[in-house]
């Protein structure tokens, strides 16, 4: 069964949970900006938890099924997507039949929203991994973005028992709650004022954003230890200052080692809800020690479960959605 | 990068998110302090520990990932405090690598400027660059971005304050104390000496990495005919 491209932006990429073990070689681990969105179109289809899916920008997308029905799942932010010419929710399971077409667009709020289909997409493994990096063009398709006349195979599909519907999912819904982050490894280069200062000011996000790391605008952070320092690791969702004084926080396509200091991390559970920040929208951070992080992974972990069991319910319960009939939400 | 003499102190534990920590032996570059983070990482990787999933060993600290649904961060860094009783005595034999290199024009894009800055010959620039032996501190900034040290004094030479233009993928360049090779074709700060015919990364070759983080390298000088060939 396979998909095709009818058009796609600049920064549509096929991406799996991410490429793990290279970092020792500057490879970064990429996957998906929005891992919950991602794992959850993953689950609504019974798939692997790490199948490879398409991470849609705002710049949006429209695909076509080619050959055979294609069970289709897509969750992230409040985008806009259209069956034919039928509305339908920002997040939902369907069937789509050949010759039918789909389409996403940037909707209220959000910047990413995934769109997985049933087994996952089957491009090459490339050092374990079906994600993109753009960057050095390792995964995906051929190492690049998405594009018109892409035609996407999919791998084979075990489960039968997943049906259309819409898909209600508590963590996907916007929220204004301060973002987590837990401090270190060099928060202790920054003056006690610029600890106070990050945590009780609001950053907006910058005009300057990507995979690689969204640049923040906001009360500059001044150092007591100096701007720089000599290279250690970066992780997902480091809070780094260079000498201007402004953040920028480090996303799935980060660099593994960097100079910089690094204020701190955002927590797991809130890196993809800040990924789904737009420019000019302002965030706020709140730190976080270890043990509640921990705490709040296990919680999102739980409700990942629940999630993929509610949405079974209401899947079988759920109106036609290849009829034209869009569901209330 | 001031280098400083080898500091015996404990480690410190730091949190890097709640998926990392980085046991950071220092904070300046230093061979006997680079010595504890790659006989910490081989300790790590020898011990196999359920739930770390990662090791990324860097100039002075190594940074190390563990899943917290496998296990929670005070066993890791008890794990990791008996692995450092033990690897203390551990010293990591280092491979011995030899990497072709190409000196001459047009690979060599900025030797004669080097030469100029240093007052010294390109010959005996050469002759001091490649009689030396040169440790693998860490990757990164880009994939295949190597760093290597340390360069000798005699070549030391400031980083440009403005960037070059693009370098090719497999540049050699120096710059202060330290020798890079590049994975990418970039724009950097550094100067390009000469340029190796093998790909840093190569994933069609049985082993995609020319080297490891801990390697010793030597530089050999090639002609054009065998960059060519190499290529």
């Amino acid at each position: 069964m396979s998909l095709r491209i009818v058009r796609a932006g600049p920064g549509e990429t096929i991406q799996d949970a991410g490429r793990f073990g290279y970092l020792r070689y500057g490879i970064v681990s990429s996957g998906p900006m929005d891992w919950i969105a991602f794992r959850l179109a993953n689950r609504a289809l019974a798939n692997p938890a790490d199948a490879a899916a398409i991470e849609i920008s705002r710049a949006g997308i429209e695909v076509v099924c080619e050959d055979a029905p294609l069970l289709v799942a897509f969750a992230g932010g409040g985008f806009v997507w259209e069956h034919e010419d039928a509305r339908l929710p920002a997040a939902a399971v369907i069937m789509l039949q050949p010759g039918r077409r789909l389409r996403a667009r940037a909707g209220a709020w959000g910047t990413w929203t995934y769109l997985a289909v049933a087994g996952g997409l089957d491009v090459p493994l490339v050092l374990g991994s079906r994600s993109t990096y753009a960057r050095f063009a390792i995964g995906g398709l051929e190492g690049r973005a998405l594009r018109a006349d892409d035609v996407l195979r999919t791998r084979d599909h075990a489960s039968d028992n997943v049906t259309e519907g819409t898909l209600r999912m508590p963590l996907l819904e916007r929220s204004n709650a301060p973002v987590r982050v837990v401090l270190g490894p060099q928060d202790d280069y920054f003056t006690s004022a610029a600890r106070t200062t990050f945590f009780s000011e609001s950053y907006a996000i910058s005009g300057r954003f990507d995979r690689m790391g969204y640049w923040l605008e906001g009360p500059a952070l001044a150092h007591e230890a100096g701007f720089d320092i000599v290279s250690d690791g970066i992780p997902l969702g480091a809070i780094q200052v260079p000498g201007s004084g402004q953040p920028v926080i480090l996303m799935a396509d980060h660099q593994a080692t960097g100079g910089y200091p690094k204020l701190g991390t955002l927590t797991r559970a809130d890196v993809g809800r800040f990924a789904q920040h737009r420019p000019g929208e302002r965030v706020r951070f709140a730190a976080c020690t270890v043990d509640a992080a921990h705490r709040a992974l296990r919680e999102i972990y739980a409700a990942l479960d629940e999630t993929s069991l509610s949405a079974s319910d209401e899947i079988l319960g759920s109106s036609n959605l290849i009829g034209g009939v869009v569901d209330g939400t | 990068m001031p280098a400083s003499s080898s500091n015996l102190s404990p480690p410190r534990f730091l949190d890097a998110g709640e998926s990392a920590i980085v046991v950071e032996f220092g904070r300046v570059v230093d061979a006997a302090l680079h010595d504890r983070v790659l006989a910490l990482d081989a300790a790590v990787t020898a011990a196999k520990i359920d739930g770390v999933t990662e090791t990324v060993p860097t100039y002075r600290s190594l940074m190390v990932y563990y899943d917290s649904t496998c296990i929670n961060r005070d066993e890791v860094i008890a794990r990791l405090e008996k692995l450092l009783a033990g690897a203390a005595s551990v010293r990591v034999q280092p491979k011995q690598r030899t990497i072709p290199v190409c000196f001459s024009a047009p690979h060599a894009q900025d030797l004669a400027e080097v030469a100029q800055r240093l007052q010294l010959s390109e010959e005996r620039i050469l002759e001091i660059f490649t009689s030396a032996k040169y440790r693998v501190y860490m990757f990164g900034f880009l994939p295949g971005f190597a760093y290597l040290g340390r360069l000798p004094k005699a070549l030391e030479i400031p980083r440009r304050t403005t960037p070059r233009s693009p370098t090719p993928m497999g540049a050699v360049q120096i710059a202060a104390e330290q020798v890079v090779i590049t994975g990418v074709a970039m724009t950097t700060g550094w100067y390009m000496i000469g340029q190796t015919p093998l790909r840093v990364i190569d994933l069609a070759r049985e082993s995609p990495f020319i080297f490891d983080v801990g390697d010793e390298v030597g530089f050999e000088p090639i002609d054009n005919a065998m960059f060519e060939r190499l290529t």
